[in-house]
């Protein structure tokens, strides 16, 4: 891609602004749709796109585009953009501009080299085992693969190509009796590595036993419970509760909102501690650099029940006097870089998970994740099972839950950290029309005193 | 230049279509009370579809000088493609539609930032400790559809939005409030959506206790769209249906709703965002009564899901994001009701105003289910609004609480471009809420 360099970095000279970058993308990703029996989509996507992002005086301009000719042109836009938007200069957080080549990660068998279909062939096997399961009425798969590589280079002289691959698989199995209907579901996700759907057949037989059982599990009884997390819905909780809160662009201009995530201000019990970042190594969130050329970093959000850190970009760190903790992430090319998560997690305590319901007289076990939504203080998120606990044992299934609550309340809620951290690769974070950006969270088992569970 | 990929796949294939759409985007993005961010997007899709050998194939680019490639692709992916169940269409009459108004693309940057600052500026006046988020956009999208059977078809949307988001804070409680609006003309005024958030403002300045149990709940026009909407969409949408899983499967022409809800499908609704002269298959586009005075009607199809169903498409294929088209709403319209308003408050001793719920799509949609934390909602007490409330859950299965009791304004609202709603006031439904 030298030739693509030189144009960038020719049309990045001689602008009036105080910063510009310019990211070039090309991508193409595969993917295979079954509904019920049926195959419904098999095709395959290639894009090619761009766009500029610059910074005048605090206002900025953005210009995306598919065809990156004429760059100068669409650079000298976004500037004149950024103009009208000025108001006052702001400093970004300084990063050393940095020139370097980065290959894919890739697992033990690139989805890419997989042919389509050997894709097919393993769908149709996981489709025959929903399909055998008495009961199901009817389901949904998809599995999708993509690869991107993308070009940045910035007025500081940063120029970076990063190669992404992602693979994600999702079964929704349903069953219906007259207008009951109940599903359940899984979903796996890595960012390289195709053998990580392989292999999955007893969980598939399991997800589809699980939605003909649902129809027979009563509702859960409304109101506080002691609740029990699993580790991948634990790791939700994390994500949706604290993790969004932590995004500095929800902070940086607001000043109420400052003052409530000070740093140093108690949050949670001392076995807490919550960690985001994309340079713990081999995840979803996984990257060497993010869409502004910021190194990625590992940052504790909470050490010991203290919130002693947040997530930022070079505009809300520049803002807040912080360093760049390499959060900034865009989507695609359509989109500029947003303050996002990466890997989030509750690291590992010391209780194991027959301690940690051994003394519950009545309580909720909640696992697996339908869903989740923050509105900063106040959360959802659902469970994809859920289970009494009834002196200190596992007891019958119910129906899915959803779990809300507000998060100040919530976190100083928790009364166990398990010994078993699990990260969860199937998720895609959604924020600001950006959706799905692949992300993982996780958790061990966690117990949360008084938690607020929806239901009859 | 698109006729030239069609006329190589014709040679190559049974039945081909490219379908293409390109829009110009300029949103306008105000942050913490002020200009933050110009926009200009320009997005394109083309998407080839085929029968070769009886089977369907389709790939998708963005890149118009990948037309050869493009055609390879879907020729590889054909032979494992779905069995082919359509004829696509020929060449068809279609009535004009009123979803282009070339004003918006008159309209300045300029003018939608002015736009944008007197509505924080408003709001601000009388609130100051509001942090305000907005957006102003105008975009104009042109969409063509031709086909190997003689179909072509093109035709241009515009649409001009703008939505305001208003966040206080005090010590740990945070209170949102917001409203937008959508149009296919220039928005010139945000009066009314100002006068909305104020509303809101007004009704959440003191706190009031959630009642508990079941009581009667008013969903407000925006609570419709995120609690009902999703469930019916999925039930009416021929595709569920033919799976089974759909829970109206079996009921047209039985009574499964309130007789106070009528459905309508009308994609050629007038002055409205969503409107299009034919779906994305170019069959056109049709007012379909979907549900008559609580009694499902007809589901919706595209081709292939009607030939698998051995019915006919309703003209309902939509391409959202997939490459694959799918039986989808267009513009769903709720057929009003007698009460105003201010009198479906006044009629309840003791119940919830629910304005904004969060999660509330993530239970079991296909089921009717709902269940979601109150992200905006007052306490109603004796007929009058006193206040808001927190820490709340509302939950119910849509089949229980549209199934009678149910009582719908006369006041219509448009939310995004595609649903024209009254506000719902149903009887007991669940709420729990915390200390």
């Amino acid at each position: 891609m030298a030739e693509l360099r030189d144009r960038i970095e020719a049309a990045l000279k001689g602008h009036r602004a105080d910063y510009i970058e310019v990211r070039v993308e090309e991508a193409e990703g595969s993917r295979i749709i079954y509904r019920g029996r049926d195959l419904e989509d098999i095709g395959r996507t290639t894009t090619l796109g761009g766009c500029v992002r610059a910074m005048v005086k605090g206002g900025w301009g953005f210009v995306s585009f598919n065809t990156p000719t004429g760059l100068r042109d669409k650079v000298a836009l976004a500037v004149r953009q950024a103009r009208l938007a000025s108001s006052e200069a702001i400093q970004l957080a300084p990063v050393e501009p940095i020139v370097d080549i980065v290959p894919p990660f890739i697992g033990k068998v690139n989805p890419l080299d997989v042919p389509l279909p050997r894709k097919k062939a393993l769908l149709d096997e996981y489709n025959e085992i929903v399909w055998s399961t008495p009961g199901v009425t009817t389901s949904i798969m998809g599995y999708s693969d993509s690869q991107r590589r993308i070009a940045f280079a910035t007025s500081e002289g940063a120029y970076i190509e990063q190669h992404k691959v992602d693979v994600s698989f999702r079964l929704s199995a349903m069953a219906r009796a007259d207008s009951d209907v109940q599903q359940a579901a899984i979903s796996i996700g890595s960012n390289g590595d195709f053998t990580v759907v392989q292999g999955i057949q007893a969980q598939v037989k399991e997800v589809a036993e699980r939605a003909v059982a649902l129809l027979k599990a009563p509702y859960a009884k409304g109101g506080e419970h002691t609740v029990v997390l699993d580790p991948i819905l634990a790791g939700v909780f994390t994500h949706e509760a604290f993790g969004h809160l932590s995004e500095s662009d929800f902070l940086y201009e607001h000043e109420e909102m400052k003052k409530i995530m000070a740093l140093g201000r108690k949050f949670g019990p001392p076995m807490l501690n919550i960690v985001d970042g994309a340079a713990v190594p081999g995840l979803r969130g996984s990257f060497k650099y993010d869409d502004e050329g910021a190194p990625s970093t590992k940052t504790y959000l909470i050490k010991e029940g203290y919130l002693v850190g947040r997530l930022h970009s070079r505009e809300t760190a520049g803002k807040m006097k912080e360093s760049a903790t390499g959060n900034a992430r865009a989507l695609d090319f359509r989109f500029p870089p947003i303050v996002r998560m990466t890997n989030t997690y509750i690291e590992q305590g010391k209780v194991s998970f027959n301690d940690m319901i051994s003394d519950i007289k009545l309580g909720v076990y909640a696992r697996n994740w339908y869903g989740g939504m923050t509105s900063m203080e106040q959360f959802t998120f659902s469970a994809g099972e859920a289970y009494m606990i009834r002196n200190g044992k596992v007891a019958e299934m119910l129906r899915p839950v959803m779990l809300s609550g507000n998060v100040f309340a919530t976190l100083e809620h928790v009364e166990a950290v398990g010994n078993d951290l699990h990260m969860n690769q199937g998720g895609g974070c959604g924020k600001g029309g950006q959706i799905p950006l692949p992300v993982s969270d996780g958790s061990p088992h966690i117990r949360i005193g008084n938690l607020l569970v929806g239901g009859k | 230049m698109l006729e030239g990929l069609l006329e190589k796949a014709k040679r190559v294939a049974e039945q081909a279509e490219v379908f293409h759409v390109s829009q110009k985007e300029t949103p306008v993005i105000f942050e913490a009370n002020r200009l933050k961010l110009l926009q200009s997007r320009e997005t394109e899709r083309i998407i080839l579809r085929l029968v070769k050998d009886g089977r369907v194939g389709v790939s998708s680019t963005n890149n118009l000088n990948d037309q050869d490639g493009l055609l390879q692709r879907t020729l590889e992916v054909a032979p494992y493609g779905a069995e082919a169940r359509f004829t696509l269409p020929g060449r068809v009459e279609y009535s004009s539609v009123d979803g282009y108004d070339p004003a918006v693309e008159k309209v300045t940057i300029e003018e939608m930032v002015q736009l944008g600052q007197s509505m924080i500026d408003r709001v601000r006046r009388e609130h100051d400790g509001l942090q305000c988020e907005a957006r102003v956009t105008r975009a104009v999208a042109t969409v063509s559809i031709m086909n190997s059977n003689g179909c072509a078809v093109s035709y241009i949307k515009s649409v001009c939005a703008m939505a305001l988001e208003g966040n206080r804070v005090r010590e740990n409680d945070m209170l949102f409030v917001g409203d937008h609006e959508v149009s296919p003309h220039p928005i010139l005024d945000h009066r009314r959506l100002t006068d909305t958030v104020l509303q809101q403002l007004e009704y959440a300045r003191e706190t009031a206790p959630a009642p508990s149990g079941p009581v009667p709940v008013v969903f407000s026009h925006d609570a419709v769209a995120q609690v009902f909407e999703p469930s019916l969409a999925m039930a009416l949408n021929g595709k569920t249906v033919l799976q089974g899983a759909s829970p109206l499967v079996d009921k047209l022409g039985q009574k499964i709703f309130d007789q106070g809800l009528t459905l309508w499908d009308d994609p050629m609704y007038p002055d409205c965002a969503g409107s299009r002269i034919c779906d994305d298959e170019g069959m056109p586009s049709q007012r379909i009564m979907l549900v008559d005075h609580g009694v499902p009607k007809q589901f919706l199809y595209d081709l292939q899901t009607a030939g698998l169903a051995r019915t006919r498409s309703t003209g309902s294929a939509d391409r959202g994001m997939g490459n694959v088209p799918s039986p989808a709403l267009g513009v769903l319209i709720v057929e009003p009701g007698g009460t105003p308003y201010q009198d479906m408050l006044a009629d309840i001793p003791d119940g919830l105003l629910v304005e904004g719920l969060l999660g509330a799509g993530q239970t079991n949609v296909v089921g009717g289910d709902f269940s979601g934390n109150v992200l905006l909602g007052y306490k109603i007490e004796k007929g009058r609004i006193v206040g808001r409330v927190k820490n709340t859950v509302v939950a119910g299965n849509m089949y229980q609480v549209l199934k009678q009791g149910l009582a719908l304004s006369r006041e219509r609202k448009w939310v995004g471009g595609a649903l024209l709603t009254p506000a719902f006031c149903c009887q007991g439904v669940s709420v729990s809420t915390k200390g």
